[in-house]
């Protein structure tokens, strides 16, 4: 076990070396972001001097030296447009994110859960057909454009529910959340539904194939002639079982909710991180982007090395030492 | 009437309904854009054809020269129906040409695994493996950032994304493939190894291989869109699906709908039908459900 965890975490350091220098290369050759951020208007000194200051005179391995030096330390360098620290701006953004995937994997488990059970108890029924067919639209749908419709309907057309940003924020433990405030509830809505969208599919589906499959099991025929009640059997016995899939599920997915929410974001104004990186690239702003995709691609390390450890602890059956096959 | 496997796929296909009505879909899709310059009312992207004062005309109102716009006008005073003819072009195209490299890359690195074997197969299906842990919009997303716009571009971005399951699915197929008598007689024959690996080996992986295919096809076709919605997919010069809708939404809060709502429409009746056609395929080409 422990072995698995070192050479996990072995692999997750090189893996982010990797791209921490595919990413510095990148950014180093999409273009000259001297053209951008300074103004042509600028005197040839006020450009040296500029370009002094940011660093950019230098060699390019040397610009990734200090990179990496500055990045174990926490500091990925000032964002040329809001003359911030890049890793400030993104931490100060990181929490509107976070409750945006969250409030939308809960929804997503709270609609999913109950209409996946429904369908899997009930498979020939009318509403659990429709709730299966309903589901294949749920994949099938591009997200980006049922946000714009929602907008369409929800905003434009009945005017109920607001179309962008946080609204009106509470503190919790220092850090604004919307979701505290009727205003800010109201605000959430649209977008985490947007997200949730493709999370509902997937749990309906699974919850459903799993309640089929835990049916069929003895310990639930034995349950039924125990003579325990329909509810009992199906929310205690048939529940546990399939639960183990359905949150490895849920965490793998949240890594995905929070890439997605780079779309969301941009629909619905939501100023968290997404948002920040697509206005960044658009401006080139190089350390934002840079420490942008460093922070997220430490945070899916870190998701799926958490994911496989939980897995293994969940269920026994898995002998993660063995995976090679 | 002689049972080829032929017929016999094309029989148990045939047994959905929605599948056949999903395969026809997809056939008019595929012709609208093969033929969209030719039955397009209007060509969207001649500047001389287009008028301003025809713009942001709602869903069946006639346009300065007498032409009835079905579906509205842009900001240009484009018709909508042409847009989206020439859009579901470009979007198929790229979704198209996407999933043909991807399948290419994808199987040459899985048979390379699976025939090759030992430290090979291990450091391909690694790095496969780490690829997969991401999710494929990041991966876009990241690659395009770094790249900058373009098709070439958006292109090499959805089969960095994809190579990684036809690899996986291939070399998967492939080694159970291997074990069975038929590659065993070829190789006591002492036929050679690329014989054995396209006319032996190949053949018999298709069809999970095809299967997946379609399915990331729609996925493909997806995810540039969505791509190009934030713009950073294809250019504003190549206006696939997702562009559109992108132009749309500056329009949206002021009620005028048509602009995002039916490229949207459009995009969503090609991802359904190829979804639909995916499923039937799995089904029809799995031995096992064979009757």
């Amino acid at each position: 076990m422990s072995v698995f965890i070192i050479r996990r975490l072995l692999q997750s350091v090189l893996v982010l070396v990797v791209m921490s220098m595919l990413v510095f290369a990148g950014v180093y050759a999409v273009g000259n972001p001297i053209d951008i951020l300074i103004s042509p208007d600028a005197t040839q000194a006020d450009r040296d001097a500029t370009i002094r200051a940011m660093g950019l005179d230098r060699p390019m391995w040397l610009q990734y030296a200090y990179f990496v030096k500055n990045a174990l330390a926490a500091d990925l360098g000032k964002s040329f447009a809001f003359n911030v620290p890049a890793i400030e701006l993104i931490l100060e953004r990181m929490p509107a994110t976070l409750e945006l995937a969250s409030c939308a994997m809960l929804m997503a488990v709270v609609i999913g859960l109950p209409l996946g059970l429904y369908a899997g108890l009930k498979p020939k029924s009318f509403a659990g057909k429709t709730i299966m067919t309903l589901s294949i639209f749920g994949f099938s749908l591009p997200t980006f454009w049922i946000g714009l419709m929602l907008i369409m309907i929800f905003a434009v057309f009945l005017g109920v529910l607001p179309s962008n940003g946080r609204g009106a924020t509470a503190l919790l433990l220092g850090i604004p959340v919307s979701f505290l405030t009727w205003d800010g509830l109201r605000h959430l809505a649209l977008p985490a539904f947007t997200l949730a969208l493709l999370n509902i599919a997937l749990i309906i589906r699974l919850v459903r194939s799993g309640t089929q499959e835990a049916l069929l099991m003895d310990y639930v025929k034995f349950a039924r002639a125990k003579g325990l009640s329909d509810a009992r059997i199906i929310g205690v016995h048939v529940l546990k079982n399939i639960m183990i899939p359905i949150v490895t599920v849920i965490a793998l997915q949240f890594g995905s909710v929070i890439a997605f929410a780079v779309v969301t974001e941009t629909i619905f104004a939501w100023p968290g991180m997404g948002k920040l990186l697509i206005d960044s690239i658009n401006v080139l702003d190089r350390p934002v982007i840079v420490a942008y995709l460093l922070i997220i691609v430490t945070l899916f390390i870190f998701i799926n090395l958490l994911v496989d450890i939980a897995y293994s602890l969940l269920d026994p059956r898995v002998r993660l030492g063995e995976s090679d096959s | 009437m002689e049972q080829t496997p032929f017929r016999r796929f094309l029989s148990d296909y045939c047994e959905s309904r929605l599948a056949v009505g999903a395969l026809i879909v997809l056939v008019v899709i595929l012709f609208i854009a093969v033929f969209a310059p030719l039955i397009s009312p209007q060509d969207p992207y001649d500047l001389r054809q287009l008028d301003v004062m025809d713009a942001r005309l709602e869903p069946g109102a006639s346009l300065g020269n007498g032409t009835i716009a079905r579906l509205g006008t842009d900001d240009q005073g484009r018709d909508m129906l042409s847009g989206i003819f020439y859009g579901v072009r470009i979007s198929l195209f790229v979704g198209f040409s996407a999933t043909l490299l991807a399948l290419l890359l994808g199987a040459t690195v899985g048979m390379t695994a699976a025939y090759v074997g030992g430290r090979t197969d291990s450091l391909l299906m690694r790095i496969a493996d780490i690829q997969l842990s991401f999710p494929p919009i990041l991966i876009a997303l990241i690659l395009l950032a770094l790249l900058g716009q373009g098709l070439g571009k958006i292109i090499a971005a959805l089969v960095t994304v994809q190579w990684a399951y036809y690899a996986r699915t291939i070399r998967g197929a492939a080694l159970v493939e291997r074990r069975k008598e038929y590659i065993e007689a070829a190789q006591v024959l002492a036929l050679p190894a690329s014989r054995i690996v396209f006319r032996h080996l190949l053949p018999n992986c298709l069809p999970p291989l095809i299967v997946i295919a379609t399915v990331q096809m729609a996925s493909a076709i997806t995810l540039e869109a969505t791509l190009s919605f934030l713009g950073l997919g294809l250019p504003i010069t190549e206006p696939s699906l997702g562009l559109l809708i992108a132009n749309g939404f500056n329009y949206l809060l002021s009620g005028k709908y048509w602009i995002s709502m039916y490229p949207g429409l459009a995009l969503l009746m090609m991802i359904v039908a190829i979804n639909l056609v995916a499923d039937q395929l799995r089904d029809a080409l799995n031995p096992r459900l064979q009757k």
